[in-house]
């Protein structure tokens, strides 16, 4: 119902609305639950685990109970706080956790049953017969279970992070947060104003407080005005601060177009990291809730929230209302609801001595002991020392006094501290370093008293980044004193709720204390409660103080559980921003990539990159067709391979080659200028961590290559090596990656190619196999290097970057003339498992340079990364894993990697394991499988057959172990 | 008192007034024959094991907070046995094979659920080293199957099969992997111990480890002294504290792990799933919340707190890999203190100190060992022989080189 | 997470790279016994308190950093560059 002239609502601006397929209207301004009250729908969603009947009990994010679906074309948003969900034009909402509808819920039932579903009582139960857990009971309760629901489709909304930087973050547009927010920006200092609500003010616009004289939303209004005047001070609104991070960091959840009919461009939400150098937090306080039988019907509200709605809504939250408290605080609600002209039916006021203030009927010393109606609240038990009555209200407004909203103090392990004249819990001072609570969020309860302690914080925050702050008055206001006599629960039978988002009453609390699960956190993982949607925020110390009663020691003592982030839920979309589809990782392309697209090449990832697979033709009706085209094109004329994604790392400095001895298992300070050399580089644990060339492109001056995937992690490892075991070594690093495009040519004919492109032919004599040189290319300065990944005679040629997708295309029309053309990964591999050369799939970080065969490149002569540690018993001898070739005894067997391998009489059974495959390919040159394989005392089997069991593949193959070196064994084709 | 449906009703018409404590709280004696240090899943998994396979009764396990409190309670709850090296393969197996009874052996629903793992691969070389993988399990008597991309899309459906940034080529399939409700596992065996007459003393830090001739005689504890024939360490991230306790530097650095929860939600996921490419995985509670996590946040620390790249980066794999979940909203992140070793898999031996044995180095996966590590934690402190399966997990194979790392990033704590 | 890298300032934590306490940066001498080395690979003092490690301003000036930290709380007490310390200590 509304209420003529009240509330911040734009009544000009009727908005329609359907909830669970029915239509109403609301205004701009109105919430969800605002709208939905002034309908007078109270029913709006099912409980957790009893499926009870629940309405709308808060106006924040923290409400436990009116949580709904917000449904968009095609597209539905599963758990929305309908006091959150700020309404819109169309807006569409339905109710959860019930079917087949919120009046008729077939699992209702529960709350028969309720008897048995006590706390842990799964713990218990549904252990027999073994197969029905699976089968039977976990799908019961997981169908049960559970809130709203996703859609199941991909999330297309639009979502953006960013970050921000600040001297002063102020959490919180109260009257702490305003007057911390004034005095920091008069101060000069770069401040942001961070706000939940879609309107700053905080309880302000909830309440009718007089400041200045001036009604308490005025005088905001006039603050913020002069704070939006200013450069250095930026406002926003609608926007939660959900965690404190290490070193000033926050984050926060910006609610960026949930709010419009039309978002158009807008992201949905917007994630936030904020960079504070200090912050306050003014973010208010939590009213909580009194436990007492059947407290959670529609109608029983929050008093605040019961104020807020008639003030900032324009809403009654019912035709009349009692007032249940156990503090001051009911005054107020009684007042405004009488000049609003609502009826009050009775002020229910635990405390013995609660003063008469007003002209309403005052239940002294009395207690609310249940509330009845079928789908909403229609009257209440009220008993007092005259004994038990009945109170006709279809609204309840419970006031069991306020918790300051600490939560973020809670976030780097700090635990609050019980302060008993406010009955509640109070952040201590450097909670987060950085941070200063204040008002209500420290404990400070009246107005006067919270503008006072917002110049306070914000002086300290000031000072601490050394400015000077303004000598800025707190202006006039109420200043009540906050008086409170705690009750936590109302003694009784029947079932008392403290956590209604998770269904948890105090019998369960007292159940867990009974079966000793006394410590708080045990009686939080054995109740659940805590973990709903509210985070405890309504429950957590009212359960507290039953679980203290119930093992009888005080509230202190008991402990409370931490609060961690985020404050408010944010949904994985928001926190994961620019992840979808590609944007999860960058994506590096080659120079050649257009080039290779064209040609149709399915394009694979290796490691950020994207490499061509193979060349499809036309005819070519797989691509092992094409594979076997490339390889032989290699072999028997030319082909071309863009290798630009390995890493290339320019060294250079008088102490280069020194280095480079250091860091290599072998030598390089021997390499003349103009020629190159393979290099085995180790981790200081003893493995192989990767190899690759390095050439000597003139006197202290290198180009190391790295394979693709350990580009980074070598470039780290070289300058790691210098700055913190050789720094005083003149030798400097930098990744030229980029900067160069590199190609593979390759082939007998690969000198041919190369001499159509070049502007000087090559001399046979001055190019040998390992050279390396400068080059011109149509004027183009770039650099050649007679290397071989394939066995072929072969180089690679390099040119700047920008030059690279011309060659490319170049060389590969240039080699289709010749017969040949480009090749892709697919032959890349081929060739070298031909070879027996070693990629990752032999490297794999758990084998040395003895397994691989390489031991005898580890020099004796010097110390080297990696040597004392390689020199570990477990790291040598027969029982090593031993680098072998395969070929199965039926040459054209497929054989795969990763299957394992066993004597011919041997089970295929762990215990017998004698190693694995780590490469397999057929091999078009031998007409056959070829694979390698890691093999116990491997080099001494060459010869044996074995027998290759692969269960994922369905595949066993008999097959003789080899040597790894299957084509051209003595290498005369690379120096050909 | 025995737990069954039957119990539950009966009690439950009785006003449930008739429900014991499910452990009793006792003062520490002044001296046991077995001194265990941490309860959490393994520390009271090895004192249950202690009393029910050898008969050993008189033993403390003594917690400084509460039961459970540590990692055992902060974890993601994903139970497997897919490991590939000789020495894990045959642990996690049997310690499989422990979960598999478990509700009946500790009369505890732990609710284990097997409702399948799937760890899926983006590239052909990637999936050689799963079917590598598959074939230790099925060798090792265990269950695997390889998925093609099109059988992913028939378990996974919702997966973005179209978009994301590492296409899915295939899975490795798992049947028997899934989770099992933390809480309970730890409180089923506190449950199970202390009935076998083990004194489980909480809020009990032990500040000491008292050493005479080479010999343990007992610790110091917040609640005094306490002596004891044989000591167990058995304190994951906490390790390192108490090994220095007895002058012992461990191979072991303490890193936080993140994990995180959604607000309940109607059944959506109905296996674990692994991304291996995106350091990110993920189940869905009995209560309807997404339980996730990713990788270490990679800096030593005991704070049980991470930071935001962390966070980001796991929801960030998670919007690449399934954006229908991207509505869901996180209620909570946690952290725990990861006991980190130089090949990132486990201790289980005995110390230079005789009679002081240790248990520890689980890493981020030491959920799924609590059985295992329990059972053969009770027969080497029984004993003084390791346990069969657990024979590899020696306290000197770092300095020796024989090695457990399966995922071969080498000796650097952090990066397994 | 910020840290002020001596050369570049403060920075996000996601600018670098962490790889463990600063027992790396007193690597064992040729010959050492294996126990140097085991020591030095894998034995960690893993302090809950102050801790010094190593960290790399990968995305920026590539400088290895040590950095005085507590291990319980993350607060940072001095960055220092690793050359410095290293090429001091010689
Ligand atoms: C976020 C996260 C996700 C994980 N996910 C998985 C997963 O999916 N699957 C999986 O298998 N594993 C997972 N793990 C790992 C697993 O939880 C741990 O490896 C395992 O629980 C560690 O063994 P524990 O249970 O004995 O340790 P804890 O539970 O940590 O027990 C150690 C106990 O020792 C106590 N203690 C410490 N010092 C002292 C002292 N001085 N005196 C007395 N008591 C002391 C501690 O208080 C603590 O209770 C995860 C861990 C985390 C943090
Ligand atoms: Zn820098």
């Amino acid at each position: 119902m509304r209420i003529d002239g009240k509330g911040l609502i734009d009544r000009k601006t009727a908005l329609n609305f359907r909830f669970d397929g029915r239509s109403y209207t609301g205004f701009q301004g109105d919430t969800l639950a605002s709208a939905l009250l002034a309908n007078g729908v109270r029913m709006v969603g099912r409980s957790f685990k009893y499926h009870r009947p629940r309405g709308v009990m808060t106006a924040g994010s923290e409400e436990p109970s009116a949580l709904v679906e917000v449904i968009e074309r095609g597209q539905q948003t599963p758990n929305v706080r309908a006091t959150v969900q700020e309404l819109h034009e169309g807006l569409e909402a339905r109710s959860q956790n019930r079917w087949p509808s919120l009046r008729y819920d077939l699992l209702a039932m529960n709350d028969l049953f309720a008897p048995f579903f006590g706390a842990g009582f799964y713990y218990k139960t549904f252990m027999w017969p073994r197969a029905f857990w699976e089968r039977l009971y976990e799908p019961a309760i997981r169908r049960a279970a559970g809130l709203g629901s996703l859609s199941g489709k991909h999330d297309e909304g639009i979502y953006e992070k960013a970050f921000a930087f600040c001297d002063l973050l102020v959490i919180g547009s109260g009257p702490a947060g305003l007057m911390a927010a004034l005095e920091a920006a008069r101060a000069g200092a770069d401040v942001i104003l961070a706000e939940e609500d879609s309107r700053m003010g905080g309880r302000l616009l909830a309440d009718t407080v007089e400041i200045d004289g001036r009604p308490g939303r005025d005088w905001a209004e006039g603050v913020l005005a002069e704070l939006d005047a200013m450069p250095n001070v930026r406002l926003m609104t609608r926007t939660a601060v959900t965690g404190a991070y290490d070193h000033g960091t926050f984050g926060a959840l910006e609610r960026v177009g949930l709010h419009l009919a039309q978002p158009g461009e807008r992201p949905r939400e917007c994630f936030w990291r904020i960079a504070a150098k200090q912050a306050v937090l003014a973010a208010g306080a939590l009213e909580r809730p009194i436990a007492f039988a059947d407290n959670d019907r529609p109608g029983v509200m929050m008093a605040g929230a019961v104020r807020a709605y008639l003030n900032r809504w324009g809403v009654a939250s019912g035709k009349s209302v009692a007032i249940f408290t156990n503090n001051g605080d009911a005054r107020k609600t009684a007042d405004e609801l009488t000049a609003a002209g609502i009826e009050v039916a009775a002020v229910i006021d635990s405390r013995p001595d609660a003063p008469a203030l007003g002209d309403y009927r005052l239940y002294r010393g009395a207690q609310v002991t249940g509330t009845h109606g079928r789908r909403g609240l229609e009257w209440i038990s009220v008993r007092d020392q005259n004994g038990e009555r009945r109170v006709e209200a279809d609204c309840l407004a419970v006031s069991g006094g306020w918790n300051p909203t600490l939560h973020l103090t809670c976030h780097m392990n700090s635990r609050p501290v019980w302060r008993p004249e406010i009955a509640a819990f109070v952040p201590v001072d450097g909670a987060v370093p950085g941070l200063h609570a204040c008002g209500a969020a420290a404990g400070v309860f009246s107005t006067a008293g919270c503008l006072e302690d917002g110049l306070r914080a914000a002086g300290a925050a000031l000072e601490a980044i050394g400015q000077k702050a303004p000598k800025i008055a707190a202006p006039k206001a109420e200043d009540g004193a906050y008086d409170i006599s705690p009750l936590w629960v109302v003694p009784g039978e029947r079932r008392a709720w403290l956590d209604f988002a998770n269904d948890v009453t105090a019998k369960d609390v007292r159940l867990s204390a009974q079966e000793n699960f006394r410590s708080v956190e045990h009686m939080k993982r054995y109740t659940t409660q805590g973990m709903a949607p509210d985070q405890g925020k309504n429950s957590n110390v009212g359960a507290l103080a039953v679980l203290a009663d119930a093992t009888g020691r005080g509230i202190p003592e008991t402990g409370t559980t931490t609060f961690r982030p985020p404050y408010v839920p944010v949904s994985i979309a928001a926190m994961g921003a620019g992840g979808r589809a590609a944007g999860f990782a960058p994506q590096r392309f080659t120079t050649s990539h257009e080039a290779s697209v064209e040609r149709g090449a399915p394009m694979i990832e290796a490691g950020l990159w994207y490499r061509p697979s193979y060349f499809p033709r036309m005819g070519e009706t797989d691509w092992r067709r094409a594979c076997n085209r490339e390889v032989h094109n290699v072999r028997g004329r030319v082909g071309v391979c863009d290798v630009s994604t390995l890493g290339k790392i320019d060294i250079q400095g008088k102490d280069a080659a020194r280095f480079l001895d250091f860091v290599y298992t072998n030598t390089f300070s021997t390499l003349q200028p103009g020629r190159v050399r393979y290099g085995l580089m180790l981790r200081e644990d003893g493995h192989v961590m990767d190899d690759g060339t390095t050439a000597c492109l003139a006197e202290n001056h290198y180009l190391m290559t790295t394979t693709t995937a350990a580009a980074g992690l070598v470039m780290r490892h070289l300058e790691f090596v210098h700055q913190a075991l050789r720094p005083s070594w003149d030798v400097r690093f930098i990744s030229v990656t980029e900067q160069w495009a590199q190609f593979a040519v390759a082939g007998p004919r690969s000198r041919d190619l190369l001499n159509s492109v070049l502007d000087q032919k090559l001399d046979p004599a001055a190019w040998p196999f390992m050279a390396c040189g400068a080059v011109s290319v149509s004027g183009v300065a770039g650099r050649l290097f007679r290397i071989s990944f394939s066995g072929e005679h072969a180089y690679e040629i390099a040119v700047p970057a920008r030059y690279g997708a011309a060659l490319f295309r170049d060389l590969v029309a240039r080699a289709e003339t010749m017969g040949g053309g480009a090749y892709g990964m697919e032959a890349l591999n081929v060739l070298r498992v031909e070879k027996g050369l070693l990629t990752h799939a032999e490297i794999h970080g758990r084998t040395t340079a003895f397994d691989v065969g390489l031991e005898k490149m580890m020099s004796k002569k010097k110390d080297f990364i990696g040597k004392a540690a390689a020199a570990r018993p477990g790291l040598l001898g027969a029982g090593r894993e031993q680098l072998v070739g395969l070929r199965p005894l039926d040459a054209e067997r497929e054989i795969g990697a990763g299957a394992h391998l066993f004597r011919k009489s041997d089970p295929a059974k762990r215990e017998f394991d004698q190693g694995y495959v780590t490469s397999a390919c057929y091999s078009a040159t031998l007409r056959s499988w070829l694979g390698l394989a890691f093999v116990v005392n491997g080099r001494a089997r060459h010869g044996e057959t074995i027998r290759l069991v692969d269960h994922m593949r369905k595949t066993e193959v008999l097959c003789e172990i080899t040597d790894p070196v299957f084509f051209d064994p003595e290498g005369e084709k690379v120096r050909g | 008192m025995r737990y069954s449906g039957l119990r539950v009703i009966r009690e439950g018409l009785f006003g449930n007034k008739g429900w014991r404590p499910a452990w009793r709280e006792p003062e520490p004696k002044a001296e046991y024959d077995v001194v265990i240090i941490g309860g959490g899943g393994h520390g009271l998994s090895t004192a249950y094991y202690l009393a029910k396979n050898h008969g050993i009764t008189n033993v403390a396990v003594l917690e400084k907070g509460y039961l459970g409190g540590g990692n055992v309670g902060r974890n993601t709850t994903i139970v497997r046995a897919n490991y590939f090296l000789q020495g894990n393969s045959e642990f996690y197996s049997h310690s499989l094979k422990l979960w598999e009874g478990l509700e009946a052996e500790l009369n505890y629903n732990v609710m284990h659920s097997q409702r399948g793992l799937i760890n899926l691969f983006h590239s052909d070389g990637q999936r050689d080293a799963f079917v590598r993988r598959g074939n230790s399990m099925v060798n090792q008597g265990d269950d695997a199957i390889l998925l093609d991309r099109e059988g992913v899309r028939e378990h996974l459906p919702y997966l973005d099969f179209e978009q994301t940034r590492f296409p899915i080529y295939g899975g490795l399939y798992h049947p028997r992997g899934g989770t099992a409700r933390h809480d309970a596992v730890a409180w089923g065996y506190a449950r199970g111990a202390d009935s076998r007459g083990v004194d489980l003393i909480q809020n009990c830090e032990v500040t000491g480890i008292d050493i005479e001739h080479g010999r343990v005689r007992g610790v110091q504890t917040s609640r005094g002294p306490i002596r004891a024939k044989k000591v167990a360490m058995i304190v994951a991230g906490r390790s390192g504290q108490v090994a220095a306790m007895a002058g012992m530097r461990l191979p072991v650095e303490s890193h936080i792990l993140q994990a995180f929860v959604t607000e309940g939600l109607k059944p959506c996921i109905d296996h674990v799933i692994s991304f291996g490419m995106g350091h990110f995985y993920i189940s869905q509670s009995d209560k309807g919340g997404l339980v996730f996590g990713g990788d270490l946040d990679f800096y030593a620390s005991y704070a049980q707190r991470g930071n935001l790249p962390m966070v980001e980066h796991v929801m960030e794999a998670g919007m690449t890999l399934m954006p229908m979940i991207g509505r869901a909203k996180v209620l909570r992140s946690w952290g725990g203190i990861m006991d980190m070793t130089p090949d990132g898999s486990p201790i289980i031996d005995k110390t230079p100190v005789e009679g002081l044995f240790l248990d520890c180095g689980w890493n981020y996966g030491g959920f799924k060992a609590v059985p295992a590590s329990g059972w053969c934690m009770a027969h080497l402190v029984a004993t003084g022989e390791s346990h069969a399966v657990a024979r590899r997990f020696t306290l000197d194979r770092f300095a020796t080189g024989h090695l457990l790392d399966e995922e071969g990033t080498g000796s650097q704590h952090n990066l397994h | 997470m910020r840290i002020t890298c001596p050369l570049c300032g403060e920075r996000d934590r996601r600018e670098f790279y962490y790889y463990g306490a600063d027992d790396y940066l007193r690597r064992p001498g040729e010959g050492a016994a294996p126990e140097a080395w085991d020591s030095y690979l894998h034995l960690r003092d893993n302090p809950a308190g102050i801790t010094r490690d190593l960290w790399h301003h990968e995305m920026g000036c590539s400088a290895w950093l040590v950095v005085e930290r507590s291990t319980i709380t993350h607060e940072i007490r001095s960055v220092k560059l690793v050359s410095d310390v290293q090429e001091g200590g010689k």
